[in-house]
């Protein structure tokens, strides 16, 4: 059985993530030119096992279903217990995940048990003529693009970065084989819990994820100067980040940090404001793929990756801008 | 820990895209690994111990070793060796591990990744050798009273776990766990004085071809610069408002992004 995929679905809550439906559809493309078929794993608490029928609209042609209690809440113990035994049993060619923060952590943990190699964070892949997977994935935050090959003939394991792999529109007439996997999990063998999700932000979508992202840098100038950014996000339904700067200043939380040593984003638009655009935080988000900046300096090296740039004061643009836009959002 | 090219480096690939050109650049330490070493030195600090610092790379990695000896570690252990040359994160876990077995342990700090390679994997790969539990990207670590387990914080997308592990177990550390310190004057001396030991394989007890390239599951073929942007335009009018009505439109029509 060395044609298929195996993909693992992430669920939070009992809803799937929208990862899931990108791994699944770059697995589908993948398993029509290897002829293989794609098997997704589902894993979750008891109720999960409804959600496994419409993986098949996005091209899974089969559903394994891991239901249990210890598996509502994803740790990193039991799920890769269940799904170490399962895909070594079904041993597919290549294993798909995502690289969310879940996605990062069970793969590489899932990978080793598998002695399996791993190519993590991936924009593209490839097949060669044999059928093997070349993985491209930025390096050095984007600094350079690697092609990884696989060596040694065991599964290759890799993960999709979050919003780069196009989602197939969904085809309701696509039926899944959904079958149980028998969950037999130790408990006292399992050495981590969660104890408690904290600050669980509904509907707050993560730099990683988002779409659109607005950011401010050192031209922000402070904290509060923020809210103006907040209100644009709020229009258009982004998200925002920061510059390491405007982080190391104490002005938002490290988790809003867009760079080298912050997150790699790749929403569809990301509108800079007030950031000159250093070579690290460059790097973190020139993947995007339409890119708008606002700074008062003409030489700004920001304005050497942005698509459309606004020379002048972000404290005078933005405001209008988030006018204009709210205008044609109610139209 | 692992030494890497600073952020400032331009990255300038090779003429054969085999790897990236290693001239005029400086190294520094992994910046995540650099919360690692001052977590586990404030643990120190806290409840007693020791911190050992290993390290897999060329001989140039001994600067980075003898920064976390300046910052307070008391040991340091290179594994160098030409058979540990380009491995993986597979290979060089699998080297790592064979290391650490050796030294008594109940903690472990990794970077959540390296900023070079990005890979974010050899930290649990390791646990997996170890036959450890691990816990990525933390930004809180406390160490219960009675000093068998600990609590993490681990943020996730929109939201952060708290997070209970026995131990031994392995961390992997995120930016935001703490301000790592410099290292003073004295400590930089006294560092010199620190025992730091270099290992090969053969004194691991390791097949050459189990680690390094040879033991490596995946191979980079090939590197290639960023996809090159399009030339942009810098969108002018009359007034803040014409500019920014002109710029809506063009995101409306011509990106078709909103």
């Amino acid at each position: 059985m060395a044609k298929n995929i195996c993909t693992v679905a992430e669920q939070r809550n009992g809803e799937l993530r929208k990862i899931t439906y990108e791994v699944i559809s770059e697995a589908r493309r993948l398993a029509d030119r290897t002829g293989g078929k794609v098997v997704t794993f589902l894993l979750g608490g008891p109720d999960i096992r409804e959600k496994a029928s419409a993986l098949g609209a996005y091209g899974a042609d089969e559903v394994r279903v891991a239901a249990s209690d210890h598996l509502s809440t994803y740790t990193t113990d039991a799920y890769c217990q269940v799904l170490a035994a399962g895909v070594a049993k079904l041993d597919p060619a290549i294993l798909l995940m995502g690289a969310s923060v879940e996605g990062k952590d069970l793969s590489a943990r899932l990978a080793a048990a598998l002695g399996a190699g791993i190519a993590m964070d991936c924009t593209r892949f490839d097949l060669d003529d044999e059928f093997n997977l070349i993985a491209t994935r930025p390096m050095y935050a984007g600094k350079v693009f690697a092609e990884v090959e696989f060596c040694g003939g065991g599964i290759q394991v890799a993960t999709a970065r979050p919003n780069v792999m196009t989602v197939t529109p969904p085809d309701d007439s696509r039926k899944a084989l959904v079958e149980d996997l028998p969950v037999t999990l130790d408990p006292s063998a399992l050495k981590t819990r969660v104890i408690e999700v904290m600050g669980d932000a509904a509907g707050k979508v993560d730099l990683t994820e988002a779409e659109i992202i607005v950011s401010g840098g050192r031209g922000m100038k402070d904290a509060e100067n923020f809210h103006i950014l907040e209100n644009l996000a709020s229009v258009l339904g982004a998200t925002v980040g920061a510059s390491r700067s405007a982080v190391d200043a104490g002005w938002r939380s490290h988790s809003d940090q867009v760079g080298q040593t912050g997150k790699t984003v790749t929403p569809n638009l990301y509108i800079a404001c007030g950031i000159s655009g250093s070579i690290q935080h460059l790097a973190g988000m020139s993947s995007s793929k339409v890119i708008v900046a606002v700074n008062k300096d003409p030489d700004a090296p920001i304005f050497q990756k942005a698509d459309y740039g606004i020379v002048g004061d972000l404290f005078d643009y933005v405001p209008v801008l988030t006018e204009e836009f709210r205008k044609i959002k109610s139209e | 820990m692992k030494q890497v090219p600073d952020t400032e480096t331009q990255i300038k690939i090779n003429p054969d895209g085999t790897g990236i050109v290693a001239d005029d650049i400086k190294w520094i330490m992994n910046p995540y690994d650099e919360f690692g070493v001052e977590e586990a030195l404030r643990i120190k600090e806290k409840l007693g111990g020791t911190v050992t610092v290993i390290s897999v790379g060329p001989k140039r990695a001994t600067e980075a070793i003898r920064t976390a000896l300046a910052m307070g570690a008391d040991k340091g252990m290179l594994l160098v060796d030409e058979a540990f040359q380009n491995g993986d994160a597979y290979a060089t876990a699998k080297a790592l591990s064979e290391a650490i077995k050796n030294v008594p342990f109940d903690l472990i700090f990794c970077g959540q990744r390296a900023i070079d390679d990005d890979g974010a994997s050899v930290g649990a790969a390791l646990a997996h050798f170890l036959g450890i539990p691990q816990v990525s990207l933390v930004t809180k670590v406390e160490i219960t009273d009675d000093g068998k387990a600990l609590t993490a914080h681990r943020p996730i997308e929109g939201a952060t776990l708290l997070i209970h592990s026995e131990l031994p177990a392995l961390l992997t550390a995120q930016k935001g766990l703490n301000e790592p310190r410099y290292a003073s004057l004295p400590g930089i001396m006294k560092a010199k004085k620190k025992p730091l030991e270099e290992k090969t394989a053969s004194d691991l007890g390791l097949d050459p071809s189990s680690v390094g390239s040879q033991g490596s599951r995946t191979r980079v073929r090939k590197l290639t610069p960023p996809p090159a942007r399009k030339p942009g335009k810098i969108v002018q009018g009359e007034t803040v408002q014409e500019t920014s009505a002109a710029l809506v439109r063009l995101l409306r029509e011509e990106a078709k992004v909103v």
